[in-house]
């Protein structure tokens, strides 16, 4: 089963996403959002890129990670393949993606994602594992 | 679900009376029937969290293709006073400048319906559509500052079109205090390539015939006739835009604890306008907006040359004049009629179009006697209405009216709608001939995803924030 859902919002797309621990969270938040732009059908990345971030708190802070997700592809032409947090807390992250150079031969682009919103973001931890909410502009 | 008590004020009117940190009503322009569904959404919250903005005047204003947005809601209008008042990144959108354009020709349905195939595919070709497509320019880095300070001026100068076009142009494509140096290097990054592109989403091109009249001296005013064919463009400022709302976010959701009033969403994020950040986002904002209008400018021109090469026509025999252009993602500085006297307000328009009235010193010239031209796009397919700015519009709602059809469907639920059906097939058969880059945009923009555009603008007819001028149906579209 995926670790995400779409949430029903009228205007643009919600997600809503799950993880046992922080670090799975984050990385499937982020996994998920390439799912939702880009068809990737044989991930050969070909580099790894350095991710460092900080937030206010959580949800700022899983806010301020999907955005250098999105800039990743939207801004660098990189299709972001695989999603390694090393460190996280409730103000700071750092982890490693590994990346492809887009190709529009192999990578399909199902949607443009214009970007992430603040609109009823929510990082929570349950007594089963964590579950996220999140609202992008599509 | 929304707790909002609201108050029926009259047929076409809905009051939010101030609770908690409301500082003003909210009021929303509806129907019955359209509230019934508006009501379910989380939209008439989202009226009264932007009412508990400082320095907001009179009202927070939605129209009636209001539909849930995040921080403010999409139709959503808001006037703040320069003084104690805000400006917010989210009141404007993602799409700073996102608007529509309207291109009338001096041809006959009947002396294209043969080449509509022909025509649709040449516009197809001729202008980059989809998600991440790049346009045909590669600008330097100054020259894209020039595009950032000058908009639509600037393309009319490197040769998309012509002068004639500015002045039918809002604020003929440009507005002042765009600074480039407030725009981040990744803004600029992401703009440089994306400039004269059509965009994905809802972004469309449409061939149109004008199908009614309904107030002929306007009509004949703006130069549209029953038969005749036009051209809509809807784009906007790309990724440029996106990047430089997203920035401002950014750095404005770290200043929110020093804002000095509790913030009911994050995504309402806003700097006073008389602060340095303020003034920042706005000088930015205004980069973005300046872009929109380039790249619409372009479009247009590239629309011209299709004609042309399929039609084997001059551009004489076309005639293809711009009626209008009007941003409908914006925060401007306007001045209207307050108690005491004409004040200049900063009026956001999320999901709303200006509407100024007959007399207004901004309405171009030769349209002045009729009011500002309108334009309403419909949903894929379905065509769109013209209609003229009225004195009401600029006494009640900050010169403001709707946009457009609004969601019903959520994305999720229209892709749902249409498994198992093909789209361009049945927009065949209601004589639409439909060209698409991205399969999954079909779906997602089917036509019983938005609400019933004709419903919408009888509200603003009715409700006087303006006035049917003419409506057009689409014969041809392409999206992206």
């Amino acid at each position: 089963m995926k670790p995400y859902c779409l949430i029903d919002h009228t205007a643009d797309l919600g997600l809503e996403v799950f993880g046992k621990t922080g670090e799975e969270l984050f990385a499937n938040a982020a996994s998920a959002v390439c799912e939702l732009m880009l068809d990737i059908e044989n991930p050969e990345p070909t580099a790894v890129r350095e991710i460092s971030v900080e937030g206010t708190d959580r949800e700022d802070l899983l806010v301020n990670f999907l955005r250098e997700v999105l800039f990743l592809f939207n801004g660098e032409k990189m299709v972001p393949t695989s999603f390694i947090i090393e460190e996280l807390d409730d103000r700071h992250l750092r982890g490693k993606v590994r990346v492809a150079a887009y190709d529009p031969a192999r990578h399909r682009v199902k949607r443009e994602v214009k970007a992430v919103t603040y609109h009823g973001t929510e990082v929570v931890e349950t007594p089963t594992g964590w579950r996220a909410r999140v609202i992008f502009d599509v | 679900m929304s707790e909002i008590r609201l108050q029926k004020l009259d047929d076409y009117r809905w009051l939010i009376p101030p609770t908690g940190g409301m500082r003003v009503p909210g009021l929303i322009f509806s129907s019955e029937k359209m509230m019934e569904e508006a009501g379910k959404d989380e939209s008439p919250r989202q009226v009264a969290n932007v009412a508990c903005l400082p320095g907001i005047l009179r009202y927070s204003f939605a129209m009636p293709d209001m539909h849930w947005g995040y921080g403010f809601p999409i139709g959503g209008v808001a006037a703040f006073d320069l003084k104690d008042g805000v400006i917010s990144p989210g009141g404007v959108g993602y799409d700073i400048n996102c608007g529509c354009r309207l291109v009338a020709t001096k041809l006959r349905f009947e002396e294209i319906r043969e080449r509509l195939q022909d025509l649709v595919v040449a516009l197809f070709r001729n202008i980059p559509s989809g998600v991440g497509s790049t346009g045909p320019l590669k600008l330097s880095t100054e020259e894209e500052k020039d595009v950032l300070r000058y908009g639509a001026r600037w393309a009319v100068k490197a040769g998309f079109g012509t002068e004639a076009d500015l002045e039918t142009t809002e604020d003929g494509g440009r507005i002042g205090g765009a600074d480039p140096e407030r725009v981040s290097k990744r803004a600029l990054e992401r703009g440089r390539e994306q400039l004269g592109t059509l965009g994905s989403g809802n972004h469309f091109l449409e061939v149109e015939v004008v199908e009614e009249v309904f107030d002929e001296e306007a009509a004949a005013a703006f130069g549209l006739e029953v038969g005749q064919v036009a051209v809509l463009i809807h784009s906007g400022s790309r990724g440029l835009g996106y990047q430089v709302c997203d920035d401002y976010l950014a750095l404005l959701v770290k200043g929110i604890p020093s804002l000095g009033f509790p913030l009911p969403d994050r995504q309402l994020a806003c700097a006073y306008l008389d602060s340095q950040e303020g003034r920042d986002y706005f000088a930015a904002m205004a980069c973005a907006a300046n872009y929109a209008w380039a790249n619409r400018q372009m479009l247009m021109h590239w629309t011209r040359e299709a004609f042309e090469k399929v039609l084997h026509k001059s551009p004489v025999e076309l005639g293809m004049r711009l009626v209008y252009d009007v941003c409908h993602n914006i925060a401007k500085f306007e001045e209207f009629p307050l108690e005491g006297g004409d004040v200049k307000v900063c009026v956001h328009r999320k999901g709303a179009t200006r509407s100024f009235p007959p007399g207004h010193p901004a309405v171009p010239a030769v349209y002045r006697r009729h009011g500002q031209p309108v334009l309403i796009p419909g949903d894929m397919g379905v065509g769109s209405y013209v209609l003229a700015g009225t004195e009401k519009a600029f006494r009640e709602t900050f010169g403001s009216t709707c946009h457009g059809a609004g969601r019903v469907l959520s994305r999720a639920q229209a892709v749902k709608a249409s498994r198992g059906r093909s789209i361009p097939k049945e927009m065949k058969e209601r004589g639409v001939i439909v060209m698409a880059a991205g399969k999954g945009t079909l779906s997602e923009e089917i036509p019983e995803a938005y609400k019933n555009l004709d419903e919408v603008v009888n509200v603003v007819h009715e409700a006087g924030l303006s006035r049917k001028v003419a409506r057009l149906r689409a014969v041809g579209c392409i999206k992206g």
